[in-house]
């Protein structure tokens, strides 16, 4: 393998790696979505630094061109990724229309509570204009 | 010897637990006579919530399923804003004797340091406390890290059977850990310059529904405890003094 395409891939992976940690570390990304970027990286690291193991790889899949085989294992990361993205949108979404109903739910009895506690306070000043 | 504090609260975090939460309940009532009871129903679809109040806990009910660090948090928030100066957790499934409530908090009265207690399963030989084993180790993986960590023993770190001050309270209720916080609390605390102690409990098996924890309990849920414990170290906290208010805005808890 070109030891040129080696050195970049290693940058990118150990910098996507570095990012992610950073992030973690900054609160910015929850861990539990971190784990997956993060086994995406270290994959990713360990195949452009050991060249065997990719060659290996390479080999059982055919590929000929050692480095095309880091796209391939990249792609089946970017597609866990966005799986993954979506079934989190999914839940995100749900939970969303859930407080949405709560949140409309408790302003009808807001206000029907307000309604009820004027039409009380009413009566009753009502009752002391008699008085006086 | 009166308690210095005058206003506690015994937090029930319970998740379909119908069957054993108006139990849970009246047994706190009937040991400690003094603590209101909140029961935080974390989107139940049974008659938690309903068994609760009829039991005549306050009861917060979450629209849907928030975890047990969401569920607890929303405790420690209602505790913050009602004026609480002590809480506990007590989970709702029964397996923490709340007889033992009063050990903890005369461990807090007795050591004006420390801002959390919690009951420990291990402190004590034979306590007859059994689990599976992926359990175990896990618990030995993180009682030896966070003994590390804290440099004090901690021995058991999965425990939720807690008590902590108004400190501690504010904390919480800024910043709780999410999916198994247990763990990840005592580092937070730590951090914080807060400090805890543990005291020797029993604790039994559970009366009824289905562990919230032992759900969680996998290789999944390790490597992000790990994981977020590890990262946690790096991260700046900022220190608070006795005093103070904890400086984490509660964006960041969400």
């Amino acid at each position: 393998m070109d030891s040129r395409v080696q050195i970049v891939a290693i940058v990118v992976s150990s910098g996507l790696f570095a990012v992610i940690i950073e992030l973690v570390r900054r609160r910015r990304l929850m861990e539990r979505y971190a784990l997956l970027w993060l086994a995406s990286a270290v994959v990713l690291l360990a195949l452009s630094i050991w060249r065997g193991g990719l060659e290996l790889f390479a080999d059982s899949v055919g590929v000929a061109y050692a480095p095309s085989a880091l796209f391939i294992v990249a792609l089946g990361f970017i597609l866990l990724l966005l799986l993954h993205f979506s079934l989190v949108i999914s839940r995100l979404a749900d939970q969303t229309k859930v407080l949405a109903q709560r949140l409309g739910l408790l302003q009808n009895e807001l206000e029907e509570v307000r309604a009820e506690l004027a039409t009380q306070r009413d009566g009753q000043s009502d009752r002391e204009h008699i008085h006086s | 010897m009166p308690s210095r504090f005058h206003k506690p609260l015994a937090i029930v975090p319970a998740y379909n637990e119908e069957g054993c939460v108006r139990g849970v309940v009246d047994e706190i009532r009937l040991r400690n006579p003094d603590f209101d009871i909140l029961v935080v129903d974390d989107g139940s679809t049974d008659a938690t919530a309903d068994e609760a109040r009829a039991a005549g806990a306050q009861v917060v009910r979450a629209p849907f399923n928030l975890g047990i660090g969401g569920a607890m948090q929303t405790g420690y928030v209602y505790a913050l804003e009602h004026g609480y100066d002590l809480a506990v957790q007590v989970d709702g499934d029964g397996q923490h004797d709340a007889g033992q409530i009063a050990a903890l908090r005369f461990h807090l009265d007795r050591h004006p340091e420390l801002h959390m207690v919690t009951g420990s399963r291990f402190l004590e030989r034979g306590g007859g406390y059994r689990s599976s084993a992926s359990r175990r180790i896990g618990i030995r993986i993180f009682s030896a890290l966070l003994s590390a960590i804290t440099r004090q023993p901690i021995t058991d770190p999965t425990s939720g059977f807690r008590m902590t001050t108004r400190h501690g309270i504010e904390l919480f209720a800024r910043d709780y850990p999410h999916d198994y916080p247990e763990v990840e609390a005592v580092v937070m605390l730590h951090h914080h310059r807060l400090r805890s102690a543990e005291v020797p409990v029993q604790m039994r098996a559970r009366a009824g529904g289905r562990s919230s924890i032992a759900g969680h309990w996998s290789a999944f849920y390790m490597l992000k405890v790990l994981l977020a414990v590890l990262v946690g170290l790096f991260r700046a906290r900022p220190v608070v003094q006795p005093g103070e208010n904890a400086p984490v805005t509660a964006e960041h808890a969400i």
